[in-house]
């Protein structure tokens, strides 16, 4: 268990090709995930880590099937349990890079819970959440972030649930990094992935991600030219929230409590709300704007810093050596009370 | 006053000497009995004797004082021969409370020692308990029990008089007095609590002093008082020379993971969401971080357990432990490491059920979950420690296993295991079997469902390693390359091949121990909790003259390749277990043997009184 740096050794200079596995890719023709693979292979090489060094982790659904396609380390496991796993996996070894690659329903249906524990302690894994707001493998049913009424095979009059907001959860539950980015945006895509991976503790990216066969454009006010013009807020640290069409352009601002769209023309600079990725309120107010009364935020809402559970973890176990040395089971053995038998 | 006979002032009074004696300690969960019973435990270990303890406490944390369901005992039973179990019938019973006398009275035998503190026989007490009278009253106990009434918050109070404590205080340190009467009774040495005493309220001076002055008040008592008669003395046992300590299951099945892990060299991963009777190796091993030793104590069981693998995926050992319905959530995760052909240790501390049941009460009803408790074909060993001792040698062979064969190992372990204590011969960890790991570091030829042709495990490769990125995962894959199969040949295939890498963990089973004669009328088979009470049962009807031996299993799953011979050496075979019949099914459809059950599901160890009779019952001599 060595505690140094995925980094550590010196990585050789690798192409996208380089994170190519030798596996067929079976994902519907048309599917959101091709650009996502691509974009992860084509930044894998920014990380500056040996490939060795790298291991992808899943659970299940179409999104899970993404590490067979990985040249790297990768284990396609169990029903939203891949957060656990990682958990694991990062405690046993510090120097590894893990990624969990989920979707709406394994990390927020029936992985919610471990998706929750895996924020809330930190650990140092970067989670992709692939939200396509439907269950694809299983063809067709409605997840955990679809709209309400959402007419689907197990729902022909419409979804009863309210869905879930994965930033607002995450941010919930303690997420130090949350962004959000668009499968269809590959350059943004690119630029998100870079940042999660090179956060350090528990990063949480959202890709909403296109299911051309059970939820085709569920998406499109941020696919349609136009729409997206109109609805997509790009968020920049340092700058402020602007967005709209440059004849019509607008601007998210506090007022009281409560954010609000007024139009940018004549704002002064002090009025207008400046992007502070280190701001957990903020984020917390970004996370929950949506269309239509709101533009929809991508990009990084939240990046700080904190402890990561298993560097605790390690350090009071180096704190316990350093004190009294290494375990020794002999004299354990004969440690307390002890009585010769002759 | 049952007993007036008063031996002449200043005359010692006479030593009885017993070959074994049980004893039970009952009062309010406030009382300290289990306190009580573990230092008496200690005396009796520092006499040289083999002792078995049975602990047994309310699930409640706090349980309203003087209620039936509030009671907490100890027991247990001592003796100059080899003691195999806390004992069935008591010879001595100390009641602090009418809830203690109530709950208690019923496993006292006819004639036996019964001291009770009067103080605490009040109108309140009797209420909660359920007495319209006082049972004190009653002749007919005085007539049935050798009955000593005796006023122990009194005595109690008077011995500790100016000591600067308050009421509270002083009342607390009454179950000393217990404890130094009774020590008095049996000729039990009081060094040891003096010296615990003394260690325990270093920085209490006065509550230290206080229980010191109790405990030989109590003691005191009995060498004076008019009414106790006699005292008895039980010799030393006749014990494999050594160095022991009392060790419970629990603590033996996290110190087995610490020596495997100094062994193996591998840091161990132990996942765990709190369960009794579980929770207490999460808190043994949390305590031993010195080990490299990493512990999680988990969001749930399914996060336990997948935490676990996921340590073992990075070549660690990953191991979990939790009780049966822990284990039932677990089931899915296991399924996993079957399939990714992962080491994986999976400790059941069974307790009764179904659902929540009696979680603080064993079971052996687990078996059929460990077996067969998954979906589809999913092989695992399974071992099962036969006593608390046992259980450090179980947990060190299922990592030694699991490692070896690249499967995981299910040991079945039981409340009773868990918290019972015995005088344990500390191991020469050198004798322990090595525990070999090679990583493949080895590019040329590699394919992650390579086998090994003797174990047929599949290599293990750390994350890390150059050259042999791979995935694996839970989807049936082609043999060799691990490559995504849905052929249909293939999963024949390799549904045989994880169950016969099961199977060829039986080459690691040494002969089978017969406890008696090789062939005979009767073949008694056990596994896990019940050891002691079975091998008491049969050495008891040994004496008797009966044809009778038995076998204890500590391998469930595959199961001793002698085994199959040797049923077939007896007339008949009788199977004891804490369930109504799993072991027994599974050796009449292994071996087409006629083997019967003897089935007792009450949340109690097995009586050795009721096996006996079983016994006799089927080798014709009724007893």
């Amino acid at each position: 268990m060595s505690a140094s740096g995925p980094g550590a050794a010196e990585a050789r200079r690798y192409t996208k090709r380089d994170f190519e596995s030798d596996q067929d890719v079976r994902w519907c023709p048309g599917c959101g995930d091709y650009a996502i693979l691509s974009a992860v292979q084509k930044t894998m090489p920014d990380l500056g880590i040996p490939r060795e060094n790298i291991v992808f982790i899943s659970g299940i659904g179409c999104s899970s099937r993404f590490p067979y396609y990985m040249n790297t380390y990768g284990f396609h496991t169990i029903h939203g349990r891949a957060p656990a796993i990682a958990t694991g996996l990062r405690l046993a070894r510090p120097d590894l890079k893990v990624f969990v690659v989920t979707g709406d329903g394994d990390g927020l249906s029936i992985g919610g819970n471990h998706l929750l524990h895996v924020l809330r302690r930190n650990v140092d894994v970067t989670i992709l959440l692939f939200n396509n707001r439907i269950y694809g493998l299983t063809k067709g049913q409605y997840s955990p972030t679809s709209e309400l009424g959402k007419v689907t095979k197990s729902t022909p009059m419409g979804s009863a649930d309210r869905p879930v907001n994965p930033l607002a959860f995450a941010l919930g539950c303690g997420a130090t990094f949350v962004a959000r980015t668009v499968d269809r945006d590959v350059r943004h895509m690119e630029e998100m992935l870079k940042r999660a991976a090179h956060h350090k503790g528990a990063a949480f990216l959202e890709i909403l991600q296109n299911c051309n066969v059970y939820n085709d454009l569920a998406w499109n006010l941020l696919y349609d030219r136009e729409a997206k013009l109109r609805s997509q807020l790009t968020l920049e640290a340092g700058r402020p929230l602007l967005f709209g069409p440059p004849d019509d352009r607008k601007a998210v601002v506090m007022e009281g409590v409560s954010p609000k769209v007024v139009p940018a023309a004549g704002l002064g600079e002090r009025e207008l709300w400046v992007h502070d990725e280190r701001n957990v309120n903020a984020a917390k107010i970004l996370a929950d704007l949506w269309a239509p009364d709101f533009p929809i935020p991508v990009g990084v809402l939240l990046d700080i810093e904190a402890p990561v559970y298993e560097e605790l973890l390690i350090e009071q176990e180096r704190r316990a050596i350093a004190d009294r040395g290494p375990g020794d089971l002999a004299a354990l053995l004969v440690s307390g009370d002890t009585w010769k038998i002759e | 006053m049952s007993e007036t006979v008063a031996p002449a002032k200043g005359a010692v009074k006479p030593r009885r000497e017993l070959e074994r004696a049980v004893v039970r300690f009952a009062g309010d969960s406030g009382d300290g009995m289990q306190l009580t019973g573990e230092q008496f435990t200690t005396e009796s270990a520092w006499a040289g004797n083999d002792v078995a303890t049975l602990p047994n406490f309310p699930a409640e944390i706090r349980a309203p004082a003087g209620t039936l369901f509030g009671v907490s005992s100890f027991q247990l039973q001592f003796g100059s021969q080899r003691v195999y179990t806390p004992g069935d019938r008591l010879d001595c019973l100390v009641a602090m409370n009418p809830a203690a006398l109530k709950v208690h009275l019923g496993d006292l035998k006819t004639g036996g020692l019964l001291i009770v503190n009067t103080a605490a026989f009040d109108k309140r007490n009797l209420d909660k308990a359920g007495y319209a009278q006082n049972p004190l009253d009653d002749p007919a106990l005085a007539e049935r029990y050798r009955l000593h009434k005796v006023d122990m918050t009194a005595l109690t109070l008077e011995a500790i008089r100016d000591l600067p404590l308050n009421q509270k205080e002083k009342e607390r340190t009454k179950n000393f007095f217990a404890l130094g009467l009774v020590s008095w009774i049996y000729t039990r040495p009081l060094e040891p609590t003096v010296e615990w005493i003394r260690k325990r309220f270093a920085k209490r001076p006065e509550i230290a002093e206080a229980n010191l002055r109790v405990l030989k008040a109590g003691h005191a008592f009995g060498e004076t008082a008019e009414f106790f008669n006699e005292h008895y003395t039980v010799e030393a046992a006749e014990m494999a020379p050594g160095l022991y300590r009392a060790m419970t299951g629990n603590r033996a099945l996290a110190w087995g993971l610490l020596a495997a892990a100094e062994r193996s060299r591998l840091p161990i991963v132990y996942g765990a969401y709190p369960i009794t009777p579980a929770s207490s190796i999460l808190e043994e091993l949390a305590l031993h971080k010195r080990f490299r030793i990493r512990t999680i104590q988990a969001e749930d069981e399914i996060a336990a357990v997948t935490a676990a693998i996921g340590a073992s995926l990075g070549g660690a050992v990953g191991v979990t432990g939790s009780s049966g319905p822990g284990i039932a959530l677990k089931g899915e995760a296991i399924g996993l490491a079957v399939m990714a052909e992962l080491p994986l240790v999976v400790f059941d501390i069974q307790r009764a059920g179904p659902s929540t049941g009696m979680p603080t009460k064993p079971e052996q009803a687990d078996l059929m979950q460990a077996l067969y408790g998954r979906n589809s074909e999913s092989p695992v060993v399974v071992l099962a420690p036969a006593t608390p001792g046992d259980c450090f040698y179980i947990a060190y062979e299922a990592v030694r296993i699991a490692v070896k064969y690249m499967v995981p190992v299910i040991v079945l372990s039981d409340g009773f295991l868990a918290n019972s204590s015995e005088p344990w011969l500390i191991p020469d960890l050198g004798t322990l079997p090595p525990i070999e790991v090679k990583f493949r570091t080895d590019p040329e030829g590699f394919f992650p469902y390579l086998r090994d042709p003797a174990t047929l495990a599949r290599p293990w490769v750390r994350p890390g390693t150059p050259g042999l990125e791979h995935r694996i995962g839970g989807l049936e894959k082609q043999d060799v390359t691990g490559n995504i199969s849905y052929d249909p040949e293939n999963h024949d295939h390799m549904v045989r091949t994880r169950a016969e890498k099961v199977r060829r963990v039986a080459q690691e089973i040494p002969p089978t121990t017969i406890h008696g004669p090789a062939t005979g009328d009767l073949l008694v088979v056990g596994w896990g909790g019940t050891y002691g009470a079975i091998t008491a049962a049969v050495e008891r009807a040994q004496a008797e003259g009966l044809s009778v031996a038995s076998v204890h299993l500590r391998y469930l799953n595959p199961l001793p390749p002698d085994l199959g011979q040797i049923l077939r050496e007896y007339r008949k075979v009788l199977v004891p277990e804490i369930n109504s019949g799993q072991l027994v099914r599974v050796l009449r459809s292994e071996y087409l043997v006629d083997a019967v059950g003897f089935n007792r599901v009450r949340g109690l160890p097995l009586a050795t009184e009721d096996i006996l009779e079983a016994i006799m019952q089927l080798t014709g001599r009724p007893a």
